[in-house]
């Protein structure tokens, strides 16, 4: 059991390397969706003995959820947008897996120093999640295209829901509903707006954005 | 020792894979003694810029290789020279040789070679990290600092109880066995335009007997590299020895062939993202450590 939790976690990981390191947006998107599917899978095989009903069926949905509805969604705002890479980031990609790997190593080391009020399944289950959260801060800050954003964003909330598998196992339906609820309001709000920044202005390029005003020239 | 002989058989092995995937008949299985034999026969040239260094580069090459081989178990066969915390000098060894080559190659005094004297020392600066991480890795889970005790042990309620550890180190060392045997998503071994190769364009200026041993040394290698890997990834120990020893050679052809598949199924990657593959097989390595260390 121990070993599985193990591999899906490494697995995780790789995922998150990934995402750091390829420049093609569909690339990215399937190891969005490779994540939330072994995140519905870790939260199965996190829990001791008897796995109940509701704590089968809660990680399938959010699996389903992640791993199909929302790269569905993003891949169809990508096509609208017409954009199939991220051209410049604003770190280039050695450099971000690079990044990558220091901030494995912080969280490596963040794992072993947090009290936890439980023991986790596994010790590798708050630093991989904790790397996860990292990837997507990376991911959020460092790229231009608001689509990559957007990945970086539901990274972000995997590596939270991870440490929400290794912490709390019992977490509340609701609690967790009502995550699900909001990263897929959002992500749909987001592709939306991707839709509607890219036929305003021809790219998705967020960091053009900041020239925006009201202010009359 | 069996892989003084069966060594160039590998490259064979490959070539024919390769060969069959694109629907070629390609070149007999042991071509690759034959060009050894030939190149022995024939005499060398040497140019008149090169000093001693570059007579030295091949033989220091392939002597370092005989000598790491020694260090390294097949099968049931134990090696034949080992001692705690051989790993690192066999990884050294490696790097003696490869010290050498670049060495040779910058005394020709050609810029080609020098460029590829660079591509090589720069790749492989990144490919040491993964080797040692993933040796590492290794003698933690086993407990041992003697290549032949720690593969030695490698058994399949090893497996059982770590593995994705162990599954990690092999995708490490995997990596490095390509960067560093020059295979496909590295280097090409079969282009010889000087702008797209690393490893061939440093033994540009070599021949004859030189060029045999360059090529031997480069067969070893990759027997080397491939032994460990498969030592890891073929697990199981039956107590027959010959049986063992089958096991092991059925296993480094098994490699052979999914190399050949490899380059008959991807492109070389660009020089840029080589780096990033390398940067990876560290990852890979070094999270294999991160397992097994708690």
């Amino acid at each position: 059991m121990n070993q599985l939790v193990n591999a899906i976690l490494v697995f995780l990981v790789l995922t998150g390397f990934l995402l750091l390191a390829s420049s093609r947006l569909v690339a990215c998107i399937r190891a969005v969706a490779i994540q939330g599917i072994l995140l519905g899978l870790l939260a199965i095989a996190a829990q001791d003995g008897h796995p109940s009903v509701v704590g089968v069926l809660l990680p399938l949905t959010s699996a389903a959820v992640k791993g199909f509805i929302l790269p569905w969604l993003i891949v169809r705002a990508m096509r609208d947008a017409d954009t199939v890479r991220e051209i410049e980031p604003v770190i280039g990609y050695n450099l971000s897996v690079i990044i990558g790997a220091v901030a494995l190593g912080v969280s490596l080391w963040l794992g072993q120093r947090l009290p936890l009020p439980n023991q986790p399944t596994s010790f590798l289950l708050v630093p991989a999640a904790f790397f996860t959260c990292l990837v997507g801060l990376v991911l959020l800050i460092t790229r231009r295209k608001a689509i990559t954003q957007v990945l970086g964003y539901l990274t972000l909330e995997n590596g939270v829901y991870a440490f929400g598998a290794a912490v709390a196992l019992e977490m509340p339906i609701l609690v967790e509903l009502g995550i699900l609820l909001d990263v897929f309001v959002g992500v749909f709000v987001m592709g939306i707006a991707i839709f509607h920044i890219s036929r305003q202005f021809d790219h998705i390029d967020t960091g053009r954005l900041v020239t925006l005003s009201d202010r009359v020239p | 020792m069996l892989a003084m002989v069966l060594a160039p058989l590998i490259q064979g092995v490959i070539n024919r894979t390769k060969a069959v995937a694109a629907g070629r008949v390609g070149q007999p299985l042991l071509q690759t003694y034959h060009d050894l034999w030939k190149l022995l026969r024939k005499g060398a040239v040497y140019s008149q810029t090169t000093t001693w260094v570059f007579r030295a580069g091949p033989v220091v090459g392939l002597a370092a290789m005989i000598c790491a081989i020694a260090l390294l178990p097949f099968g049931a066969f134990p090696a034949l020279a080992p001692f705690a915390g051989d790993l690192v000098m066999a990884a050294y060894l490696l790097a003696l040789a490869r010290f050498f080559t670049v060495l040779a190659a910058l005394d020709t005094g050609s810029s080609f070679e020098a460029m590829g004297a660079s591509r090589e020392v720069t790749f492989s600066a990144l490919a040491e990290p993964a080797l040692f991480l993933g040796l590492a890795a290794l003698a933690r889970q086993t407990g041992t600092l003697s290549l032949t005790s720690m593969l030695g042990s490698v058994s399949t309620a090893m497996w059982m109880r770590a593995a994705p550890a162990l599954g990690l180190t092999i995708a490490g060392l995997g990596v490095v066995f390509l960067a560093e045997n020059a295979r496909i998503p590295v280097d090409d071994p079969t282009t010889h335009l000087e702008l797209t190769m690393i490893h061939e364009v440093m033994v540009l200026d070599h021949s004859g007997p030189d060029f045999a041993m360059i090529q031997y040394a480069a067969a070893l290698k990759m027997w080397l590299l491939g032994a460990v890997i498969i030592a890891i990834a073929v697990p199981w120990h039956s107590g027959n020895p010959l049986l063992d020893g089958g096991c092991a050679i059925a296993g480094m052809f098994g490699l052979a062939v999914v190399t050949g598949i490899i380059e008959s199924s991807m492109a070389r990657l660009r020089l840029l993202r080589i780096t990033q593959l390398l940067v990876a097989a560290i990852v890979l390595s070094g999270l294999a450590l991160a397992l097994v260390r708690r």
